[in-house]
């Protein structure tokens, strides 16, 4: 029982993640028709938007004192973050939730990349043909991950959660169950986390009026245009948005997994999977399907599952995905009209 | 105007034999004649031109044929340890195999279109590679590449003679084709210029022209009563075999296959060469992948020392940026240019490097009358 609910938990938190980028990438696909595969980097950069603030903010001042000597004779530096100089115990604090605070950066950064991306390059591609749209998004993700990979290196940068969350949770004792079932305090951070920007996604577009014109353009974008609503503007703040999402995802995931330059198009394989077994524009079945294929997976990777099928946690998802693709065309929950070959 | 298609072919086909035939010789001006380039080009040359006969003809982009070169490597691999280091059997067991993974992989895939049909080859690839790096390492020998051991059985080779103190090297009859020497490249050289010519007589053919028609209106086809199901499954099995006789060159240059040659970004990389040569022409895709694979060479090995050799003649103050600025586009950074490089034409070039010679060739050409004619011929997009 422990262990299928430890399952579970692993689970969820990788398909969290899944389930962030997928619906990025539902969105954009439900209301631009653009199939974008840099989407992955999007996700890459928002991790990378937390590393640059934790070294902002560990930007220290040098003060060589001469009186104080080190143990091999030097003058002793004494190193301070001028965070922790200016703001005292809140730079300190500051410091310490790093990662949580980049969001402050990375969700302008993330907003202004995705509307400069969507203004610059995906409208040309709107009358193109899926395989341009697949090729040129395909050649972006390749620069961008280039660019990072110039400034960042191409070491994996590991970026610590706040000391508060950075134990173990003994969420076995919490229901009652024993000491055995325990998991890391981050990682149901990490979860709460893609609940809540799921939460809030769906509530933008199901109890605004902004979110209402969005999903009537998405359904009949002509229609919307005729009634005089300029839709195009408000889907490019949708794609920001998709950008802001995927990049959020990314920020939390930092102390999960050390981000790398490439960690995007790792995650972007397996999102579009997620897409295509939700059924392509259907935001619900991406999450839906991000959370059971990474149960799915975890379940595969028990070593009781391998035991029998050796092998299987390494195909599982592609495997459900082939199943799924060619008994139900639409996916799980597709749209009718959308994508139907 | 009398010279018939056959013989503008015929032309082609000849002009393109002495070009890779004499690349030792035209290359040596810039510097890239020797023979493992050569090879790389040639290989290469040949998996994208038989990823173009899939793309190219039908329009359905396959993100997973780089499965099928690390097949055809590990089946020729496999065929040097067990039998005999002759290339010919290695060639023929890889044909057979991707063959077979490749009937079974499109049968599969080609029940959809479009997106589908691109995730469903990216999803079997995924899986070849997940597969080749965990259970399967008693086929693939995981992590650390299949390579050629001293314990290596070879059944027909021991009938023949002793086995010799070092490795062997894989031999065409005696002529040892790894190792690096020109006749590695002419071995490559020889099959392109094969693969150059079915290639060729597919796309003149009846059966090209139904791929092609499959690509512009499916739904027609159909409706007229054609079931495309086995062309398409035709053309996918000849382009995965093409890829298959890549990975059994690479094997017969360099005895060695590890399981990253079956990548998806590896299959990204023939997309790459595919689109900047020219989709669906028949030389394109060997431009393409000469250009990426000399241009490879040349931006990695540059470093910032041979930028501030070449933009020493500015002052210091504009030196510095510029060599700043272009130090990301060499050495590690070489895939940003290849990104940079392959968004543009995606952009503003989508027939590649062959349109742009076509548009080029206009401007020269033009007689009175054919401006008109021109905007007839653009391409029509694929749906």
């Amino acid at each position: 029982m422990d262990a299928i609910l430890l399952q579970i938990l692993n689970g969820l938190d990788k398909g969290g993640a899944y389930a962030l980028i997928a619906l990025g990438l539902t969105l954009v696909f439900g209301t631009l028709g653009v199939v974008n595969f840099a989407h992955g980097a999007l996700f890459m950069l928002g991790a990378f938007c937390a590393v640059t603030f934790n070294k902002l903010i560990n930007l220290e001042s040098v003060v060589v004192d001469p009186t104080q000597t080190t143990a091999w004779g030097s003058p002793l530096e004494i190193r301070t973050p001028y965070v922790e100089a200016w703001l005292g115990d809140f730079g300190a604090l500051l410091n310490d939730y790093s990662v949580p605070a980049s969001i402050i950066l990375a969700v302008p950064v993330m907003l202004l990349f995705g509307i400069a991306m969507e203004r610059g390059l995906i409208r040309h591609f709107y009358k193109r043909p899926h395989a341009d749209q697949i090729l040129v998004t395909f050649g972006l993700a390749i620069v961008i991950q280039e660019i990072i990979k110039h400034f960042f290196g191409a070491n994996p940068l590991p970026q610590p959660a706040p000391e508060a969350f950075s134990g173990t949770a003994y969420v076995g004792e919490i229901l009652g169950m024993g000491q055995t079932l325990a998991y890391p305090w981050w990682r149901i951070i990490y979860l709460l986390f893609s609940f809540v920007v799921i939460g809030a996604v769906f509530a933008f577009l199901q109890f605004t009026t902004y979110g209402m014109v969005v999903r009537a353009g998405m359904h009949d974008r002509q229609t919307v245009g005729f009634l005089g609503i300029d839709i195009q503007r408000r889907f490019t703040v949708v794609f920001g948005l998709a950008a802001v999402v995927a990049g959020l995802a990314g920020v939390m995931y930092t102390p999960i997994l050390p981000p790398d330059y490439h960690m995007g198009m790792e995650f972007l394989v397996l999102s579009f999977v997620v897409v295509v077994v939700g059924g392509m524009g259907s935001l619900g079945g991406a999450v839906a399907a991000g959370f059971l294929l990474g149960i799915l997976q975890s379940f595969a990777s028990m070593n009781e599952v391998k035991a029998i099928i050796p092998g299987i946690d390494q195909i599982i998802i592609y495997l459900v995905a082939v199943v799924i693709l060619l008994t139900l065309p639409r996916g799980l929950f597709g749209r009718r009209g959308v994508m139907e070959d | 105007m009398f010279a018939g298609l056959a013989r503008n072919d015929w032309f082609l086909f000849l002009g393109f034999s002495a070009v890779i035939l004499l690349l030792p010789i035209l290359l040596q001006p810039i510097g890239a004649a020797y023979p493992a380039l050569m090879q790389k080009i040639c290989i290469f040359g040949l998996f994208a031109i038989g990823f173009n006969i899939l793309f190219g003809l039908t329009g359905y982009l396959s993100f997973g044929h780089a499965a099928f070169l690390g097949v055809g490597s590990y089946a020729a691999l496999w065929s040097f340890k067990l039998f005999t280091m002759n290339i010919i059997p290695a060639m023929l067991m890889s044909i057979f195999f991707t063959a077979i993974f490749a009937v079974a992989i499109g049968y599969v895939c080609l029940k959809r279109s479009g997106i589908y049909f691109s995730i469903l080859t990216l999803a079997f690839a995924q899986m070849c590679y997940n597969l080749a790096y965990s259970v399967l390492t008693p086929l693939t020998n995981g992590e650390t590449g299949l390579q050629l051991t001293l314990r290596d059985p070879r059944w027909i080779d021991a009938l023949f003679h002793a086995p010799g103190a070092g490795l062997p090297r894989a031999t065409l009859f005696g002529i040892s084709t790894s190792g690096g020497g020109l006749a590695g490249f002419y071995l490559c050289a020889a099959a392109l210029i094969i693969g150059f010519f079915i290639s060729m007589r597919i796309f003149r053919s009846p059966f090209g022209l139904m791929l092609r028609a499959i690509k512009s209106n499916q739904n027609r086809m159909r409706y007229t009563g054609f079931n495309t199901r086995p062309y398409l499954l035709a053309a996918f099995v000849i382009s995965g075999v093409y890829a298959g006789l890549a990975g059994s060159l690479m094997a017969a240059t360099d005895p060695l296959a590890g399981a990253e040659r079956m990548q998806w970004t590896a299959s990204g990389e023939v997309v790459l060469m595919t689109i900047l040569g020219g989709v669906g022409t028949l030389v394109g895709p060997v431009i393409g992948a000469a250009i990426i694979k000399y241009f490879e060479n040349i931006f990695s090995s540059f470093g910032e020392a041979t930028l501030h050799g070449v933009f020493g003649f500015l002052p210091d103050v504009i030196e510095e940026p510029v060599v700043w600025f272009f130090s990301l586009f060499v050495g590690d950074g070489w895939h940003l240019t290849l990104g940079v490089v392959f968004m543009l034409i995606v952009i503003f070039l989508p027939g590649g490097i062959m349109e742009g010679l076509r548009r080029i060739w206009k401007l020269f050409d033009r007689r009175p009358g054919d401006r008109e004619t021109i905007p007839a011929a653009q391409t029509q997009a694929a749906e």
